[in-house]
């Protein structure tokens, strides 16, 4: 796959910048049609739904260092658990 | 419950975005190319994980330099807000000995950070800069080349004499812009200057002071000229900060998927205290 050479891409950061764009691309459509509203959830913030979003994915960033560094446990474990905890921070946030 | 916000103008700033992916976020993601391979030439790479995610994670080298850099740039905002907050109240509000003082405080800012560590180096020497000299004359055995105390303090200083103008002129042009009226009333409350201080002065500086704040973390956190160019990182490792680190990795070993990663971590690190210390700030201000 020639096009995976430029920029030194790899499959799997390929796979997961297409993810993140896919996420901001759905969450642009979303606010787009439905705009949303600040709210107070479990978070000690008041928090729109982007805000949930970036916190989710910088929580999620260091689940995965924490994981990595300081554990032996699977990778897929500390995915599973940013995966769950992106869902709980949407939600209820 | 807040009124719904329509966010159609954010495509306005979809050129700024452009601009920005391509200087910033599009080697942004090569970096995190580069943090999972090992690269020997452009043509010879392979993949490997997470591997050095788990080997930057646990280098003690480069925890002690994440713990030094954390103390540094903790010192730094102790010393540099309040300190430049107190020089901008004691300037004068208007008139020739203001534009004086402006000038004055001017100055440092225009000096390259690569000059700062020159000058330093040489004002702190024993044998032929003053400030040492003068440490030295009253029995202080000051040397900052050799003891990694003294070290620390002349980077710190150094530090604090390069950038406490800033604070002070944003500070200065947030104490400015405060109209007369809130004085004016307090003055009718026969208001304490403290009372003004922390009830009219440091709530109108807040939307500056967080712009200070921001930058000098950041600024600080990424440190690199100054004390290279002063201690070289020494005594020992004792001001190896981590850009210093990285810098070697990156250029000096060349090891290009380490320092990939390392600046994946270091990116993070930055990012996660910078929108801690922005959301400590602002979110009263949505109340």
């Amino acid at each position: 796959m020639n096009w995976l050479d430029w920029m030194a891409w790899t499959t799997p950061s390929a796979m997961f910048f297409i993810g993140i764009g896919c996420i901001l691309l759905a969450m642009t459509c979303w606010e787009v049609l439905s705009p949303s509203l600040e709210r107070k959830g479990f978070l000690p913030i008041s928090t729109t739904r982007g805000d949930r979003l970036f916190i989710s994915l910088l929580s999620a960033a260091f689940i995965h260092l924490g994981v990595i560094g300081f554990t032996g446990i699977s990778i897929w474990i500390a995915f599973s658990v940013a995966i769950v905890w992106l869902f709980i921070v949407m939600k209820w946030g | 419950m807040s009124k719904t916000k329509n966010n159609k103008a954010w495509f306005l700033v979809l050129p700024v975005f452009a601009l920005v992916a391509f200087s910033a976020i599009i080697p942004l993601m090569t970096v995190v190319n580069y943090s999972l391979q090992d690269i020997f030439d452009a043509s010879t790479r392979y993949f490997v994980g997470i591997e050095w995610y788990q080997m930057i994670l646990n280098d003690s080298r480069l925890q002690d330099s994440l713990l030094r850099q954390f103390i540094f740039s903790g010192c730094v905002l102790l010393i540099e807000i309040p300190l430049g907050i107190l020089v901008a109240l004691m300037m004068p509000k208007a008139g020739k000995w203001s534009v004086v003082c402006l000038l004055v405080l001017s100055l440092p800012l225009l000096v390259p950070l690569n000059v700062v560590g020159t000058i330093w180096q040489i004002f702190g020497r024993a044998d032929i800069g003053l400030f040492g000299w003068a440490l030295n004359s009253l029995g202080i055995d000051y040397n900052y080349a050799a003891n990694p105390m003294d070290a620390w303090f002349t980077v710190l200083l150094m530090d604090v004499w390069h950038w406490t103008s800033l604070i002070a002129l944003l500070s200065f042009s947030g104490l400015r812009a405060i109209p007369d009226a809130y004085y004016q009333a307090a003055s009718i409350d026969r208001a304490s200057n403290w009372a003004i201080f922390r009830f009219i002065q440091l709530p109108k500086l807040k939307s500056v002071l967080l712009i200070g704040v921001l930058l000098r973390f950041m600024d600080s956190f990424m440190i690199y000229t100054e004390p290279f160019v002063l201690t070289g990182g020494g005594p020992g490792n004792s001001t190896t900060f981590l850009s210093q680190s990285l810098t070697k990795m990156a250029i000096g070993q060349f090891d290009i998927g380490p320092a990939g990663a390392f600046s994946i971590i270091y990116f993070l690190i930055i990012l996660l205290v910078s929108w801690l210390f922005y959301t400590a700030m602002t979110h009263n201000d949505n109340k």
